[in-house]
């Protein structure tokens, strides 16, 4: 047994307008400093009020939300009693929006305690809206909610399949004035969750099409996103390619180089698209050489035109198409390129090792690595060594 | 030798897997809390119980329960027979298991969220554990 779950999806030139058919008293936009100040948020507020609705600002989501960050908005939301919330941003503000909301109708709830096995009962007080205006966390389309506990240096990979956004409106003209960087960082994100998604030992039929399908639409137009902003054509289908890659990997599962990158970027302040898609080739490495039969790398080099005899081959072709993309898009692909030092590394191995094998997307690996082996992976990504082991 | 699942030998018998798992004492060393293990057996009035007391990274004790206030455990986790047989012969994931709520579990969910690696070892060990059915 299991689910397939997906919010209304609104895409497309214009998507934005559909807000204006919304019923309801009170809505909560759940964003950032930096959406506030391109104008995103005063947009979506003109909108909501031309529905007829009260709304209200919280603009205190920082990158990597913490639990504290959490309780303020969930207590912004307890004063303002919205019946709808809305998540206006990158993967931030919108998986900062479910936890809030998760607490302002459940505030008996610790926000480290949210998890996919209880019954919530969500939805007595609110539903969830989600826009967003990067085009790579794809956590519109998801039930992930990703927070930080700053005093453990440490990502909570948490959620419920209950706060999945009840609409999601993915509307590209939100990301049209991305700057290149997060444009890649971004990018190479909806890269990993299609590819993990297809790859983990949670991967599904119901699934699986959307994984590949978004991982082509990242091959044919990431680069032309990256390389000219103003290509509406690839900054529409990158922008398609986030939530679709959300819907597929949000049904299935993240896996290992989201274990890893979601460790590494609590340390060190890595970017998270930038982080879990770093350990991406070495994550392929790793599992080809785990049991024979465990890994489905031949469908997803096939769907992509790569060479794919045999899943050693497919692998590898796999592998080095994401290390060609990142090249081309100038993104690192070692720690020592992401300014992390040898001493750096080791003094903080513990730690990341420790993160690392208590990650919940750690364990959908096809072969999960002990903690030897975590050591080693990081190892071998500081300086770029091909794994071997 | 195999162990009847549910029975007092058979919980003894994990603790001994456990107590001697490397794995699952670095995974679980910070882990602190006790388990009801419950299983609905088909005909019988009221679910076999087991009790183990998990404690940095060792059991401490473990018994087939007979007087369910004989303690008040931290965590209570529960199934049909038939699910925990897919649990220990690894043909239903314990997290697959609790997600679509095949196994049921009550407690402190922070603890568990933050415990992945322990809660995989334990599992791992529960496998480990030659296992015969009453059912």
């Amino acid at each position: 047994m299991w689910f397939f779950k997906s919010p209304e999806v609104v895409f497309g030139e214009e998507a934005l307008g559909y807000l204006e058919r919304l019923e309801g008293k009170r809505a909560l936009i759940v964003t950032d400093e930096v959406i506030v100040g391109l104008g995103h948020a005063d947009r979506v507020r003109r909108v909501l009020e031309g529905a007829g609705l009260k709304v209200e600002v919280f603009d205190r989501v920082e990158p990597n939300p913490s639990l504290e960050t959490v309780q303020a908005g969930a207590a912004a939301m307890t004063a303002f009693q919205p019946d709808w919330i809305v998540g206006l941003g990158g993967g931030s503000p919108i998986d900062a929006a479910k936890a809030m909301w998760i607490l302002y109708e459940r505030p008996d709830m610790d926000p480290e305690g949210i998890n996919p096995i209880e019954i919530l009962h969500l939805r007595r007080k609110a539903r969830l809206i989600a826009i967003p205006t990067t085009s790579g966390t794809g956590s519109d389309a998801t039930w992930a909610v990703v927070l930080t506990n700053t005093a453990e240096r440490r990502k909570l990979g948490l959620g419920s399949r209950e706060d999945l956004p009840d609409i999601a409106i993915v509307d590209p003209s939100f990301v049209m004035a991305m700057p290149p960087r997060l444009t890649a960082d971004t990018g190479m994100d909806a890269l990993t969750h299609a590819f993990e998604g297809y790859t983990c030992v949670y991967r599904n039929d119901f699934s699986d099409g959307l994984c590949l399908i978004a991982a082509r639409l990242v091959f044919n137009y990431l680069r032309r996103a990256y390389r000219d902003g103003t290509d509406v054509e690839a900054r529409t289908k990158m922008h398609y390619a986030a939530s679709i890659a959300g819907m597929g990997f949000g049904n299935s599962m993240a896996s290992l180089a989201h274990g890893l990158g979601h460790s590494l970027g609590a340390v060190f302040h890595v970017p998270h698209g930038r982080a879990v898609s770093l350990f991406l080739p070495y994550v392929i490495e790793f599992c080809i050489r785990g049991d024979p039969g465990t890994t489905c790398y031949g469908g997803l080099a096939r769907f992509n035109d790569l060479p794919c005899s045999s899943e050693a081959e497919a692998a590898s072709a796999l592998a080095q198409a994401v290390r060609d993309l990142q090249k081309d898009l100038e993104q690192p692909t070692t720690l020592a390129a992401c300014e992390i030092t040898r001493q750096d590394l080791e003094k903080e191995m513990v730690l990341l090792v420790f993160n690392t094998g208590n990650d919940s997307s750690t364990v959908t690996s096809t072969r999960i690595p002990d903690d030897v082996e975590v050591r080693r992976l990081y190892e071998y990504a500081l300086d770029g060594r091909p794994i071997d082991f | 030798m195999t162990f009847k699942f549910p029975s007092d030998e058979w919980i003894k018998a994990l603790m001994e897997e456990l107590n001697r798992s490397p794995a699952y004492a670095e995974a679980a060393a910070t882990w602190e809390g006790d388990f009801y293990f419950l299983a609905d057996i088909p005909g019988a009035d009221k679910p076999a119980m087991l009790y183990m007391d998990l404690w940095h990274g060792k059991c401490r004790e473990a018994f087939l329960v007979t007087d369910e206030s004989a303690k008040t455990p931290a965590f209570r986790m529960s199934a049909t027979l038939d699910v925990w047989k897919k649990v220990l012969a690894k043909k239903l994931d314990p997290i697959q298991g609790l997600m679509t709520g095949q196994l049921k579990l009550k407690g402190n969910m922070a603890m568990v969220m933050k415990s992945v690696k322990a809660s995989k070892e334990l599992v791992e060990a529960c496998t480990r554990v030659p296992t015969e059915y009453a059912a």
